[in-house]
C-alpha cells in the first residue's frame, strides 16, 4: 500500500479518451493511507496532552472510575488552584508557586548571561582567532558530548569553595557553562557564515574588537539570538538535573518541585492535582513553543548541527 | 620572474624603515572577551574531569580526599550487581530508543514529505512534546501507564477485559515503558531534522528517479536515504547524547524501579555522590561513563584522519 | 626618481607549509592604476589583503607613501578598500555606512558631513543616503562601497574584484565609471581581478600573477603583444593565442609537420644559437584571410572546419599541420565550413617561446 501511497498517482490507462486539460483530482488509496498514518500518529502525540488536561479538570471520585480519556462530567478548577497554591512537598504546602518564581529568576538571569557569553565566544572564534582558540573550541565541543555526571561533583566542590554552591548566581553559572558548547557552536557557525569581507571592511574603517562586535555584528545577529533565546528558555526551564544538584532548597526550580509533589508518598495520591501541576510546569516552554512556531524548529535544526 | 618588478630604490627604503615589531598574532581583547570560554573549557571540561578521574582512585566518602586505593573502586563497581544491571539497562534502552526513534522519525518525515496541506499543523503536533521537560513527559506517561486508572483500565471498560498495558509495574517491561516516553518526547526532533534533510536532497534526483520509473518507496529507501548522511548523523548523535545522559525521565517515571529494572548509570553516579555518600565509587562510575564517549571521539578522529589521507592520495 | 606610492619589498606569506607569496617585489608610482591579474588561487587577493593589513606577512616589508606600514593597523595605512561582496553594513543606512570609519576615528560632525556629501556627489548616490543596503541594486551597492573608500580621503585605493558580482551590462558601466573616477581623483589604485578585459581596459600597468609570483609587470599593450612566457600568452586573450610546436633555426621556424615559417621580422629578446625546440604563438586576429593574406610573409591553403559568427566578427577554425588554429575575420566575409581558403600571417607580430624554459625568445 505504501508504495502506491508514495508515488504520485500514475495516469490511469486512458483507453479511448484522449487526456486533455488538467489531470482529474483523484482521492487514491495511497493518499488516504498517507493521511491515515499522519492522523494516527498525531493522535498518539496528542493523547498525553489530552489526558493531562481532562484529568486535571476532574474530581478525584471521577478519576477513580478509571475512564482515562473521557471528558470530565463535572469540570472543577480546584486541582489547579491546589497545585499552584497549596500542594505539599513534605511539610511545605505552598504549591508550585515558589518553584515557578525560582524558575523565572533562574531563566531570566541565565538566558541573557549564557547568550551574551556565547555570542562573544562565537564572534572571537570566527574573527579574532588566537593561538589555542581552536583547541579551546574543540574542548568545548567535546564538552557537549560529555556525560554531565563526570564534571558535576568537582563542580560542586569548586562552587562551594567560592561560596556559590546552592545559590542563585551558582545555578546561573552552571547553566552558562553547560549551555556554552551548543550556543558557542550556534553563534560561531552564524558568524562564520557572514561574508568575511564585512569584518575586513570594518577593520579598514578602523573599528576594534568591541566596536565591530557592538556596532556591526550584534545588530546583525538578532535572528540567531532569537533562536538562542528560544533554545535556552525552554532548555533552562525544563532542566531537572542541575536544579536538583546546584540550586539548593532556596532556589529549587519548578521541575524539581513538580517531581517532589508528584512523588510525595504521604497521603492520598491526588492525580488531578498532579496533572494540573504538570501542565503548569509545561506551560511556559509550551507557550514559547507555540508563539515562536517556525523559529523553534530553526533552533532545533541549528542547535543540532554539530561537528 | 619577479625581476620584471622594478626595485631601483629598495636599499634607500629599507634603510629608513623602523625596526620590525614583534608579529601581531592576536588581539588582547579577544582573550579578554573569551575569558568565560577559557575558564569553562579548561576549568570545567579539563580540570573537573581530571579531578573526577583522580578521586575515582580514592576512598572519598562524603568529602573528597586523596587516600589512594588503586583500582578498588573500579573493581567494586564492576562487582556491583546494581552497576552491571545499570549498564545493561542503558544499552537496552539506548538500542531500543535509537532504533524506534530513527525508524519512526524517518517514517514521519517521509509521510510529511508528501505535499501535505496541513504540514504546519502536523509538525506542531509532532514537535510539541520536545518543548516539555523530560520530567513532565515522565510524569504524564507514568500516569497513563497506571495499572488501575490508566490506559489499561480505560480499554478494559470498553469491554476488552483482559487487556494488559501497564509496562511500568512489571520488571521485564518497565524499561520499554520508559523507551516509549522518551521516543514520544524526542521523535519530533528527529522528524524535523530528517525532513530538512529530505528537502535538501537535489530535486533533480527525484526527476531522474521518476523518469527511470523507480517507485517512490525505493527512491526513499535506496537513493535518498544514503544521500542524507549528514542529517541522519546529526539526528543520531543528538539521540546518542540523550541516551548517555538519560536521567530525568527515569527519575520521574520509575525512580529506577521496579527493583532495579530501570536503574541507569547516570542515576548510579548521582545516588553515590548524594544519598549514598560514596564519592569515590560515584567518580569511578562517572569516569566509566566517559569511556564510550572517548571511544567514539577517537574513532571519529581515526576516520577523519583516514579520509584526509585518502583525499591527499587522490590528489 | 619620484617616491613610490606603494612599495613591496621581498614579501613572503606562508600558510603553514603552503607558500602563497614568494619574495615578491612591486613598486607602484603615485597615481598609477595597477591591476593584479591571475586565476583564482594565484595569490592576487592575498597580496591585496597584505597591503591592506588584513593578513600578517611572513617576511618582507610594505611601504605606503614612503612609510613602513608592515605592522600597522589597516586604518593607519592610508588606504581605502572596496570588496567583491560590497561588505556594506546591512543594518546601517548608506550615510552611516559611509561615515562609520570617520565616526570610529572620532571626527567632527561637520567634517564628516562634508566628506559624505562630496563622496555622494562624486558617485551620484545623494538620493540614496537614507536607504539601507537591502534597498539598493547591485550597482548602487558597489557605488556605496566605493564611497566608503572615498570618504577616508586616502591616497591608495584597493579594489578586490569589485565588479565580479555584477551582471555583464552593469560591469561594463561601472568599469567606465571607475576609470573616470581614477582620472578625476588621480589616486593610486590597486585593482585585483581575474577578468582580462577589466585588466586591459583599466590598467596603467598589469601584473600577471601565478602561484604567488608576478610573471610579468607591464602596460596592457606589451602584456598583450609581447607576453614574456607561455603562461602569460595563454592567459591573456580570448580566444587563446594559437600555439604551434616546432623548431627554430636562425630565423626560420619549422613546425613538427615540416611547414616552414619565416620569422625574419621577429624581434628576438635573447639570441638563439642552433636549432631549438620552440613554440610559435599567433593571435587569432593576426591571421588574415583571402586577398589580404597574399601580402603576408607566410601563407597556406587550408580547409575551414567550423565557423562561429560572433556578431561583430567571425571566428573560424582550421588546422595548420595537425594543430587546430582559430582566426578572426570580419563578419562581412562570407566563409563556410568545408570551404578551402588561403590564410596568412606575419610571424614577426607573433611570439616565440622556448619549449625548455617556456620564456619568450
Amino acid at each position: 500500500m505504501t508504495s502506491e501511497a508514495l508515488s504520485p498517482a500514475t495516469t490511469g490507462a486512458s483507453g479511448a479518451v484522449e487526456p486533455r486539460g488538467a489531470k482529474p483530482k483523484k482521492l487514491t488509496i495511497g493518499r488516504v493511507g498517507v493521511y491515515a498514518f499522519l492522523v494516527i500518529a498525531a493522535l498518539f502525540f496528542l493523547m498525553p496532552l489530552w489526558v493531562m488536561i481532562v484529568t486535571s479538570l476532574k474530581g478525584l471520585p471521577e478519576i477513580r472510575l478509571g475512564q482515562l480519556f473521557n471528558l470530565p462530567a463535572q469540570v472543577t478548577f480546584e486541582p489547579w488552584l491546589k497545585a499552584w497554591d497549596t500542594a505539599c512537598t513534605g511539610r511545605d504546602c505552598n504549591g508550585l508557586k515558589p518553584g515557578f518564581m525560582n524558575s523565572l529568576k533562574i531563566t531570566l538571569l541565565s538566558v541573557p548571561v549564557s547568550i551574551v557569553v556565547a555570542m562573544i565566544n562565537g564572534y572571537a572564534l570566527s574573527f579574532w582567532k588566537y593561538k589555542g582558540s581552536d583547541l579551546l573550541f574543540g574542548i568545548l565541543i567535546f564538552g557537549a558530548f560529555v556525560p554531565y555526571q563526570v564534571v558535576i561533583y568537582p563542580l560542586i566542590i569548586g562552587l562551594s569553595k567560592v561560596g556559590l554552591f546552592a545559590t542563585l548566581p551558582g545555578i546561573v553559572i552552571v547553566h552558562t557553562i553547560f549551555g556554552m558548547p551548543i550556543l558557542t557552536l550556534l553563534f560561531r557557525n552564524f558568524f562564520a557564515s557572514l561574508p568575511p569581507e564585512l569584518f575586513k571592511a570594518a577593520r579598514v574603517d578602523g573599528a576594534g574588537f568591541w566596536q565591530i562586535f557592538f556596532q556591526i555584528m550584534l545588530p546583525m545577529s538578532v535572528p540567531i539570538a532569537i533562536v538562542a533565546v528560544i533554545l535556552q528558555t525552554t532548555g533552562i526551564w525544563n532542566d531537572f538535573l542541575f536544579g536538583t544538584v546546584f540550586a539548593g532548597r532556596e532556589n529549587m526550580p519548578m521541575t524539581v518541585q513538580l517531581n517532589n509533589i508528584v512523588t510525595t508518598t504521604t497521603g492520598v495520591r491526588e492525580y488531578n492535582v498532579n496533572m494540573a501541576a504538570t501542565i503548569l510546569t509545561a506551560a511556559v516552554p509550551l507557550a514559547v513553543y507555540f508563539i515562536s512556531g517556525k523559529w523553534f524548529v530553526r533552533g532545533i535544526a541549528a542547535g543540532a548541527v554539530k561537528g | 620572474m619577479s625581476q620584471y618588478a622594478q626595485s631601483s630604490d629598495a636599499a634607500a627604503l629599507v634603510s629608513t624603515s623602523p625596526p620590525r615589531r614583534a608579529r601581531r598574532k592576536f588581539n588582547v581583547m579577544s582573550i579578554v572577551g573569551t575569558t568565560p570560554m577559557i575558564l569553562t573549557a579548561v576549568g570545567v571540561f579539563v580540570i573537573c574531569i581530571i579531578f573526577s578521574f583522580i578521586w575515582s582512585f580514592t576512598n572519598s566518602k562524603l568529602f573528597p580526599n586523596f587516600n589512594f586505593v588503586g583500582m578498588d573502586q573500579y573493581n567494586r563497581l564492576w562487582a556491583s550487581d546494581r552497576w552491571r544491571i545499570s549498564v545493561g539497562n542503558v544499552f537496552l534502552f539506548g538500542v531500543c530508543s535509537l532504533v524506534a526513534n530513527m525508524v519512526f522519525g524517518y517514517l514521519l518525515a517521509v509521510f510529511m514529505d508528501q505535499r501535505i496541506k496541513q504540514e504546519d499543523l502536523f509538525r506542531s503536533i509532532f514537535l510539541y512534546p520536545f518543548a516539555m521537560s523530560l520530567v513532565v513527559t515522565g510524569l504524564v506517561w507514568q500516569w497513563m501507564f497506571d495499572p488501575n486508572l490508566g490506559i489499561q483500565s480505560a480499554v478494559r471498560q470498553l469491554g476488552w477485559t483482559d487487556f494488559q498495558f501497564a509496562p511500568l509495574t512489571n520488571q521485564a517491561t518497565a524499561i520499554y515503558g520508559v523507551v516509549l516516553g522518551g521516543v514520544w518526547n524526542g521523535v519530533g526532533v528527529t522528524m524535523a531534522i530528517l525532513l530538512a534533510g529530505l528537502r535538501g536532497v537535489d530535486a533533480e534526483i527525484w526527476k531522474a528517479a521518476k523518469i527511470d520509473g523507480i517507485p517512490a518507496w525505493r527512491t526513499y529507501l535506496f537513493i535518498v536515504l544514503p544521500m542524507m548522511k549528514g542529517a541522519l548523523l546529526t539526528a543520531f548523535i543528538l539521540q546518542c547524547t540523550g541516551v548517555v545522559r538519560v536521567f530525568d525521565i527515569v527519575i520521574a517515571m520509575t525512580q529506577g524501579g521496579p527493583g532495579v529494572a530501570t536503574q541507569m548509570p547516570a542515576i548510579y553516579v548521582i545516588q553515590h555522590i548524594t544519598d549514598r555518600v560514596n564519592v569515590g565509587q560515584g567518580m569511578a562510575a562517572a569516569c566509566t561513563m566517559l569511556l564510550p564517549v572517548l571511544a567514539v571521539i577517537v574513532l571519529q578522529g581515526v576516520l577523519q584522519w583516514n579520509a584526509k589521507r585518502k583525499k591527499e592520495k587522490a590528489i | 626618481m619620484t617616491q613610490h606610492s606603494v612599495s613591496i619589498r621581498d614579501l613572503s606569506l606562508n600558510f603553514g607549509n603552503v607558500k602563497v607569496l614568494e619574495h615578491l617585489n612591486l613598486d607602484i608610482a603615485q597615481g598609477e592604476f595597477i591591476v593584479l591579474l591571475g586565476p583564482s588561487g594565484c595569490g592576487k587577493s592575498t597580496l591585496l589583503n597584505c597591503i591592506a593589513g588584513l593578513l600578517d606577512v611572513s617576511d618582507g616589508q610594505i611601504f605606503i607613501g614612503g612609510r613602513n606600514v608592515t605592522w600597522e593597523e589597516p586604518k593607519d595605512r592610508g588606504i581605502g578598500m572596496v570588496f567583491q561582496s560590497y561588505a556594506l553594513y546591512p543594518q546601517m543606512t548608506v550615510e552611516r555606512n559611509l561615515s562609520f570609519g570617520l565616526r570610529v576615528a572620532g571626527m567632527k560632525k561637520d567634517e564628516i558631513d562634508k566628506r559624505v556629501a562630496r563622496a555622494a556627489e562624486i558617485l551620484q548616490i545623494g538620493p540614496l543616503l537614507q536607504r539601507k543596503p537591502v534597498e539598493l541594486s547591485g550597482g548602487q551597492r558597489q557605488r556605496v562601497a566605493i564611497g566608503r573608500a572615498l570618504v577616508r580621503d586616502v591616497d591608495v585605493f584597493l579594489f578586490d574584484e569589485p565588479l565580479s558580482n555584477l551582471d555583464a551590462k552593469l560591469r561594463s558601466d561601472l568599469r567606465v565609471e571607475i576609470k573616470r573616477l581614477h582620472q578625476r581623483l588621480k589616486n593610486t589604485m590597486i585593482y585585483v581581478t581575474h577578468d582580462q578585459i577589466e585588466a586591459l581596459t583599466l590598467a596603467d600597468r598589469i601584473a600577471v600573477m601565478k602561484n604567488g609570483v608576478i610573471q610579468q609587470l607591464s602596460d596592457p599593450h606589451t602584456i598583450y603583444n609581447k607576453p614574456v612566457n607561455l603562461y602569460v600568452a595563454g592567459f591573456i586573450g580570448s580566444p587563446q593565442m594559437n600555439m604551434l610546436n616546432g623548431t627554430l633555426d636562425g630565423t626560420t621556424f619549422t613546425t613538427d609537420e615540416g611547414i616552414a615559417i619565416s620569422a625574419a621580422n621577429y624581434e628576438f629578446t635573447t639570441p638563439v644559437s642552433g636549432p631549438t625546440k620552440a613554440i610559435l604563438g599567433v593571435r587569432p586576429e593576426h591571421i588574415v584571410l583571402g586577398e589580404d593574406a597574399r601580402s603576408m610573409p607566410f601563407t597556406l591553403d587550408v580547409e575551414i572546419e567550423i565557423v562561429e559568427p560572433m556578431g561583430s566578427d567571425t571566428l573560424a577554425w582550421t588546422k595548420i599541420g595537425g594543430h587546430p588554429v582559430t582566426f578572426r575575420c570580419n563578419s562581412d566575409v562570407d566563409i563556410k565550413s568545408g570551404q578551402k581558403a588561403l590564410i596568412g600571417f606575419d610571424a614577426g607580430r607573433g611570439s616565440i617561446f622556448s619549449v625548455e624554459t617556456t620564456n619568450r625568445l
